[in-house]
């Protein structure tokens, strides 16, 4: 099992025909994910990686079932690109897509109110469950399947806690990077009460960085709701105030959003903290041993 | 990106929000210029420098005649300004802001901003005008009034108006502040900003609401479509190293340590600069490659970790995904061959192709210390600049 998708998911991909969405169509394809079509206003009824292309994702949907979809479409265009999947009511629309304007992103949120399709990004590095379901940018093969869930701000940052966890025998169910963003999808609590729902992980990582509250609000409703243990990690401890990070959403400003507030929230909620980034993995199993479920969660 | 305050003024003006009549100088002359053009017997001579803080430093003279407006802009021009903002090297002064000076009677604080919690955005307003607004949300937050915007409908008139009552705008002068509200607005909406905010928003003794101050700050990712607010970038305010990185779509930011550090995702750059001062070392940057790096790339964030005189050694950490460490290595031995590499350099490599990234390291004619992780990388680099 798993979070979100598994190898029954149809996928459709927005911009197929840009270099980088062909690139990693090709490269889900590899990984098994069932790319069923391709969306490109104009390059309908063409065909790329032995995907079928259509010109709108109400046409590519009809025709093909999919439920999800990913989006490389360009900056000034992919708010658009992710109104039109809601619109055809997709279960779950996944925005690689980075430096999306926030001003964009904050109409989509508004459009996307009351309707049933989930966003996860923008600017994300996708979602996978490994062994069966690859969408997004991630490498694949760092990843193994397994029990502990990871749900991420930053993508090199899971990729480093994968390859931690993988070289240490414990596999992954999912990994989802919800994006670096300060107007995105889904949040932290969203992916954790879909962990926390999930029959087959038994404990979950969760990296967050510098700027705004949400790792604050997940650990507190982590405290409340969350069966599973968390193991924690934020970014930028020693980054200055007032200077962005990389990512749009990383920054502290008014004294607010910083790392020391956010481990110390954390903590006060049953959260282990790594103390650095290498030893993400380290702390998890520690964790397991703690909580005996080490050996189940350990790949044979 | 930051503009300065006579530049957010004139947006302002263009929308009809009310601002003091004023001009912008780049001399003394020009100053003087600027102040007789206004006719009036008192003036404001404000430094115009990307920095908040300024009154308090000293950069913002009352000028009683225009003899007094040519000795203020004498002193202020080319002057190094310390404020909480600019950091203890301070900013120089470049251009002035000339404007007639107000009878002010009251001061409020007007802002706009983006609510990560409500992905929205807010309309934020006190009577405690002239303070730094963080401090008033800690001492009085039941001083600050918000208003969450709709992006359909955008600000609405009641909703400028009550936030108008709430901060005790003299009743006879809420329609202008409803209308300056609106007006702001519109600039937010507009030009991508991502904050703009009035502080002070005054009325004066001549019963007139307007922004003694403006802070127009705008979001980077919407700049594609704001050929005009690019234009008012100013290279002076800006680190010539962020500059050049720029350039180069490397995501660059001067600290002020020795170690300089290559790293691919924001993350993970964030996480190495942790790393490195957990270690007892000291970061001279944040530099992020991107997922996209070239050769070229690569050594061109080497040349700029370079120029930096205080960097005593580099350690690079790639966590190679669909970024192939071969390509970073091959990078690598090239700009250290280019730029004459002086100081010792650690590699980290894993991920994708990382056999073939440490054999291409490993037969370079270059001295490379290579760590197996990140924390060993971390303090071998450590080690070196001690």
């Amino acid at each position: 099992m798993s979070i979100f998708i598994d190898r029954q998911t149809k996928v459709i991909v927005q911009g197929i025909t840009g270099s980088t969405a062909l690139f990693h169509t090709k490269q889900m394809l590899e990984y098994g994910t069932a790319i069923v079509g391709g969306v490109t206003p104009g390059k309908g009824g063409t065909e790329v990686e032995g995907v079928k292309v259509f010109n709108t994702v109400e046409d590519a949907v009809k025709e093909t079932g999919a439920t999800v979809s990913v989006i490389y479409v360009p900056a000034p265009f992919a708010a658009d690109a992710i109104m039109e999947a809601v619109d055809s009511e997709l279960d779950l629309v996944i925005c690689i897509t980075e430096h999306i304007p926030v001003l964009d992103m904050v109409k989509v949120k508004r459009y996307m109110e009351g309707k049933k399709t989930r966003l996860i990004g923008p600017n994300c590095p996708g979602v996978i469950s490994p062994e069966e379901c690859k969408i997004g940018i991630m490498p694949g093969y760092i990843h193994k399947k397994g029990h502990v869930g990871v749900v991420s701000r930053s993508g090199t940052l899971t990729y480093e806690a994968v390859h931690q966890l993988s070289e240490a025998g414990i596999g992954q169910s999912t990994a989802v990077g919800i994006g670096g963003d300060p107007v995105n999808g889904t949040d932290f609590i969203d992916v954790l009460k879909a962990f926390n729902e999930d029959p087959d992980t038994y404990a979950v990582i969760m990296i967050g960085e510098i700027g705004g509250t949400a790792e604050e609000e997940a650990a507190l409703w982590a405290k409340e709701n969350m069966n599973k243990p968390i193991v924690g990690f934020i970014g930028g401890r020693t980054a200055p105030p007032g200077k962005r990070m990389g990512h749009a959403g990383a920054i502290i400003s008014g004294g607010k959003g910083t790392a020391a507030e956010k481990v110390s929230v954390m903590e006060s909620c049953g959260i282990s903290v790594a103390e650095t980034p290498s030893v993400m993995g380290e702390t998890l199993i520690k964790v397991l041993h703690e909580k005996g479920l080490y050996e189940s969660c350990k790949t044979h | 990106m930051n503009i300065h305050e006579y530049q957010g003024k004139e947006i302002l003006r263009q929308y009809g929000v009310a601002v003091p009549n004023g001009h912008a100088a780049f001399t003394a002359d020009e100053a003087v210029k600027a102040a007789e053009s206004l006719q009036q017997g008192v003036y404001v001579v404000k430094a115009q420098i990307h920095a908040g803080g300024r009154g308090k430093a000293g950069g913002v003279k009352i000028a009683k005649s225009i003899e007094e407006v040519r000795q203020y802009a004498e002193e202020l021009l080319g002057k190094t300004l310390v404020t909480h903002q600019t950091g203890p090297e301070g900013k120089v002064v470049n251009r002035l802001l000339v404007e007639e000076g107000c009878d002010i009677r009251k001061e409020y604080y007007i802002g706009l901003v983006q609510d990560r919690a409500t992905s929205r955005v807010v309309l934020m307003a006190s009577e405690e005008g002239g303070m730094d607004i963080e401090e008033v949300a800690e001492e009085t937050p039941e001083k600050i009034f918000k208003e969450v915007i709709d992006p359909v409908v955008g600000l609405t008139a009641f909703q400028a108006n009550r936030l108008a009552f709430n901060i005790n705008i003299p009743a006879k002068l809420v329609r202008q502040a409803v209308k300056f509200m609106m007006g702001l607005y519109k600039v937010y909406i507009d030009k991508d900003c991502s904050i703009a905010e009035i502080n002070p928003l005054v009325v004066t003794g001549d019963d007139k609401v307007m922004a003694l101050d403006a802070k127009l700050n705008f979001d980077g990712n919407g700049l594609f479509r704001q050929k005009d607010i690019l234009e008012l970038r100013d290279f002076d305010e800006e680190d010539q190293k962020e500059i050049e990185a720029s350039k180069y779509d490397l995501s660059y930011i001067s600290l002020t340590g020795n170690i300089g550090c290559m790293v691919n995702g924001a993350g993970l750059a964030m996480a190495t600069m942790d790393i490195i001062k957990h270690y007892g070392g000291d970061p001279a940057n944040f530099l992020d490659v991107g997922g996209g790096a070239t050769a070229e790339k690569v050594t061109e964030a080497f040349k700029i970790i370079l120029s930096d005189q205080n960097v005593k050694g580099i350690f690079v950490n790639i966590f190679g995904g669909i970024m192939k460490c071969d390509i970073i290595a091959n990078g690598v031995v090239e700009a250290a061959k280019q730029v004459g590499l002086n100081v010792p350099l650690v590699v980290r490599l894993e991920g994708t192709n990382v056999k073939e990234g440490k054999q291409i390291l490993a037969e370079a004619d270059i001295d490379i210390i290579s760590a197996d992780s990140m924390a060993d990388g971390a303090q071998k680099i450590v080690e070196q600049v001690r």
